[in-house]
């Protein structure tokens, strides 16, 4: 592939996903069956856009493109390289799968003349992402973002009811969350003068001591720990994916959490830098303590639910925390290492559930776990799919959630500490617990009901996803991808 | 390579289970079969092994100093025997069983054997620590569905309660494990240890999570899940008891002790004292627990409790031939106790009987069957002419050996404790042969079984009895006495 072309793939995923999105609303007009395939269509053209770019990076070094020809500083700068590149990929195909598997589900759940703006929302949603992830601008990432959120914010309303409850409570956390990183990256472009990542990076090296770079650290880490569902500003969270549509939550718990708390890494460790949290403690030291009190607590709320999809959205809250956690301590490489390489396992495992539970949805409309008996001998690959997400998010060997926790201990004991490591452990045990009371009602128990297996377009992608969760389990134990997720490393270092 | 195709077997051999789930009879072929290729594949890189070839390959390397990798030694190798050749033997069980009673969700039954059994020879193999806990993990879930397998309420706290012990105990063993390799860079099996002596409060605490880790071993006060457990169906019992889950635990406690330890190390920090104790409580207290028991299959899971504890015992006395008996007690009491599980399932499905205050007078209707119990009753007391009268044995000579090393007295309450076990074994497990046979036995109905089901049952229970009894007169049937002498001159450098 010529190197040129591959130059451009950032910018053009990011702007024909919007402009694909326009089309869709004009040809939504004429026919409504065709919107579906526009954004099938184009999904899949960035999902393999996304992956040459990969490759690109991984043989020949990041991409750097400027928009309009302007040199940064002053112009719009797209930097890919190792990090963003893996991330694209990741929420490239999962946005793929999830759009695969929405057809059947949005037929069901959403009233057709509404599939138009719901696919145009989705295709915004999903160019947003993308966008926040191939940007190497400040300010461009808050437009990026709030294409990505406002469009979030309209797919979670779309069921109605009491998903418009949970839409608004998102609305307002969000725009807050919004408003905060908006107003850090205000201050540091007063101290700066620059929006531009790299040329941000270089020049606050030399004002770590100063006190505005310090509130901006504060506003910027809050901001998008909100949008990131970061414990313990998650209350949006658990709402929205409860009473968003199926494929609505599938995209959410994977696309866009995944872009944001990439986001959040991208900004704490390329603009204001290792260096500088080694010097504003005080802060950073919270990060460990947060996350642990996350996954004990996210875990006991889990338990305590009865909504499969409220239980799983808590289990994210606990798996967000397992990435700050391996963040928090960035002098490990191994802690760092679990917490990148969760970025992929979680989406995977996390999307398998969202879908199997949204395929149960579809055909039974049971959403209380209490119900789920008998249903393993109606639906059994559905079932089984869900099998393997709970497992794995269990940290099951040799599934990928196993690999998380592995790295993430060995990292703990990197850094010699040994309440990081139970903690780690103590998480394991929780997730069994909550996860324990699904597997006992859909395997254990029996009832009589005439559910029957869910539809090819949604099963695929299930078992898709499934499947995934052991082979990426083994692929990454194999420990052939280690240089990979060592480059990730580096780009953060 | 033939160490993981003999791992690799039963993981086929339960895909097929799956894929032929609407065919009762071919799934239960291949089972059948598989258990054969197993024990056929085990036994000859048994006889390689004893040839002097080396047996090992890796499959890939998971981090530096950490691969998925097997390597066949003299001691993983009495396991794998062990849990193979017994794999055989519940299975045609199984068929008589299961079908007799015409259990549910026998798909899922097999399945999760199949894995157990591959559980089982993947800890066997393991050549180092991480391998070990990735296998141990897995048993430990495998096993759960078969726990819970009658889904009842009382069949679901039992799992979880399971569940509970052992997820914790595999938290334990993964910490401990990745704490070895924050040390020594290393976490392979090596006979005379990897660790040295350096922090001594640090091994100590280490060692401490690897018995919790090992919590499969049963030694009390964390054993409660086992006894909870016997609401499974029998062979699952026997699976638990005999074939694999309970002989992982042992196995690994001797595997931290011998290779992640070592003996010098091991005396040099006292665990030796620490784990005698532990054992020598554990057998006592497990023995009088069992003379209150009244559930006929709670009593065995007590009796149990107390021969692991024996193991563990053999094994904290560090002297090669109380090493060589603790290594072959696994095997002995692997046969010895599916006898006795075979024969209180058989009775069950037969009579109906789960109580031992309801069992006299069943020895007149179903005489193999009590005939096997009483041989393996004879052996769980230490008695000859059974297998477990040659574990007694070897143990009590590895306590007068190691007379160097242990002080006298405790020596002797070593062997005090052993001949106290014995004689309460014989308190609450001879009582119910005689009464069995010599009482009368009007309560007893024989239910209409009279056909080739039974038979399965009762040629396995059989050939179980026979073995216990061959074990004694000729161990090398199954290659035991070469196998620990192997392991204990390696393990003792001599």
């Amino acid at each position: 592939m010529n190197d040129i072309a591959v130059h451009q793939f950032p910018v053009l995923i990011v702007t024909t996903g919007v402009f694909s999105a326009l089309t869709i609303l004009v040809v939504g007009l004429f026919n409504r069956k065709l919107c579906y395939y526009i954004v099938l269509f184009t999904t899949t053209f960035h999902f393999v856009l996304s992956i040459l770019t990969l490759n690109h990076v991984l043989t020949k070094g990041r991409i750097q493109y400027w928009l309009g020809g302007w040199r940064p500083p002053w112009g719009i700068e797209y930097v890919v390289d190792e990090l963003n590149a893996y991330v694209l990929v990741v929420i490239l195909f999962l946005s793929f799968l999830g759009i695969v598997y929405s057809k059947r589900s949005v037929e069901k759940e959403i009233d057709e003349r509404k599939h138009p703006t719901f696919y145009t929302l989705m295709q915004l949603l999903i160019a947003g992402c993308c966008g926040v992830v191939v940007t190497g601008d400040v300010f461009n990432l808050f437009v990026l973002a709030e294409v990505a959120s406002l469009s979030t914010y309209a797919l979670v309303a779309v069921a109605g009811g009491r998903a418009l409850r949970a839409s608004y409570n998102y609305l307002i956390l969000g725009s807050l969350g919004i408003c905060f990183y908006l107003l850090g990256i205000g201050f540091l472009y007063a101290v700066t003068g620059t929006l531009n990542m790299i040329d941000m990076k270089i020049l606050l090296q030399n004002l770590y001591y100063n006190k505005m770079v310090q509130v901006a650290f504060v506003l910027v880490l809050v901001g998008l720990g909100i949008k990131a569902a970061v414990f313990p500003l998650h209350t949006w969270q658990p709402d929205a994916y409860t009473y968003a549509p199926s494929a609505v939550t599938l995209i959410m718990s994977t696309v866009v959490a995944k872009a944001f708390i990439y986001a959040l890494i991208r900004l704490v460790f390329s603009v204001f830098t290792i260096d500088f949290l080694k010097i504003y403690v005080d802060a950073w030291s919270l990060i460990p303590v947060i996350s642990a009190v996350a996954i004990v607590v996210a875990s006991i709320l889990a338990y305590r639910q009865n909504d499969i999809k409220r239980m799983l959205a808590y289990s994210s809250v606990v798996n967000i925390a397992y990435i700050t956690l391996g963040i928090s301590y960035f002098t490990s490489h191994w802690s760092l290492s679990g917490a990148l390489v969760n970025i992929l396992n979680h989406a995977i495992a996390k999307g398998c559930a969202f879908a199997a539970v949204g395929a149960i949805i579809y055909k039974t409309g049971i959403k209380d776990i209490r119900n789920y008996a008998g249903l393993a001998k109606k639906m059994p690959y559905t079932s089984a799919a869900l099998l393997i997400a709970m497992l794995s998010l269990i940290g099951l060997p040799p599934s990928v959630g196993f690999v998380t926790k592995f790295y993430l201990a060995i990292g703990s004991l990197e850094v010699q500490n040994y309440l990081m490591l139970a903690i780690i452990l103590l998480g394991t045990l929780l997730t069994l617990a909550y996860f324990l009371k699904v597997i006992e009602e859909l395997y254990f128990k029996h009832s009589e009901n005439n559910a029957e297996e869910a539809p090819l377009s949604m099963l695929a992608p299930t078992m898709f996803l499934a499947i995934l969760c052991l082979a990426f389990g083994v692929y990454w134990l194999t420990g052939i991808p280690l240089d990979f997720v060592e480059k990730l490393v580096t780009v953060i270092r | 390579m033939i160490a993981f195709y003999a791992v690799l077997v039963p993981a086929i051999a339960s895909l097929f289970i799956l894929i032929f789930h609407r065919h009762p009879n071919i799934r239960e072929s291949c089972t059948i079969i598989a258990t054969f290729v197993t024990f056929i594949l085990v036994f000859l890189i048994a006889q390689e092994f004893l040839d002097g070839k080396s047996i090992e390959c890796t499959i890939f390397e998971i981090l530096p100093g950490i691969e998925f990798a097997f390597k066949v030694d003299a001691f993983g190798l009495i396991f794998a025997l062990t849990s193979s050749s017994l794999w055989i033997l519940v299975s045609l069980y199984s068929i008589g069983y299961m079908r007799a009673l015409k259990e549910h969700a026998q798909t899922r039954y097999y399945f999760c054997f199949a894995i157990s059994i591959m559980s089982a020879l993947g800890i066997a193999f393991s050549e180092n620590l991480i391998t070990l806990f990735i296998f141990y993990e897995t048993l430990t879930i495998v096993t759960y569905p078969l726990v819970s397998h009658e889904e009842s309420e009382e069949a679901l706290v039992a799992g979880r309660k399971y569940l509970l012990y052992l997820m914790t105990s595999g938290s334990f063993l993964l910490a401990a494990s990745l704490i070895t390799y924050a040390i020594t860079g290393t976490t392979d099996f090596k006979p005379g240890g990897i660790l040295n002596p350096m922090d001594e409060v640090l091994l100590k605490i280490l060692f401490f999570f690897y018995i919790l880790g090992f919590m499969k071993a049963a030694y009390m006060p964390f054993h409660s899940w086992l006894p909870t457990a016997m609401i499974a169906p029998t062979p699952v019992s026997a699976l638990l008891h005999a074939v694999a889950v309970v002989k992982a635990g042992v196995f690994g406690i001797i595997r931290v002790v011998c290779y992640i330890y070592g003996i010098d190390l091991i005396k040099y920090l006292n665990l030796d004292l620490i784990l005698a104790v532990l054992a020598s409580f554990t057998v006592i207290v497990a023995n009088l627990l069992a003379i209150g028991e009244d559930n006929f299959k709670r009593r065995l899971a007590y009796s149990t409790i107390n021969q692991l504890s024996f193991i563990i015992l053999g094994a904290s006395l560090l002297s090669p031939l109380a090493l060589m008996g603790a290594m072959m007690h696994i095997t002995f009491h692997g046969y010895m106790k599916i006898t006795l599980f075979l024969c209180a399932g058989a009775i069950a499905v037969v009579t109906g009987k789960k109580l031992v205050s309801e069992l006299s007078g069943v020895g007149k209707v179903m005489p193999i069957t009590m005939i096997a119990f009483t041989i393996g009753a004879i052996g769980m007391a230490g008695l000859p002419p059974t297998a477990g009268f040659l574990g007694k044995l070897y143990i009590c000579l590895g306590a007068v050996q190691s007379a160097e090393t242990f002080a006298q007295p405790l020596l002797l309450s070593v062997i005090l404790v052993v001949i106290i076990a014995s004689i309460l074994d014989i308190i609450y497990l001879l009582p119910i042969v005689i009464s069995a046979f010599f009482e009368g036995s009007e309560g007893v109905k024989r239910e209409e079984f009279r056909d080739v089901l039974c038979l399965f049952m009762v040629v396995s229970l059989s050939i179980t009895a026979i073995f216990s009894i061959l074990l004694f007169i000729y161990p090398s049937v199954l290659l035991l006495p070469e196998l620990a002498e192997v392991a204990a001159n390696e393990v003792f450098k001599k």
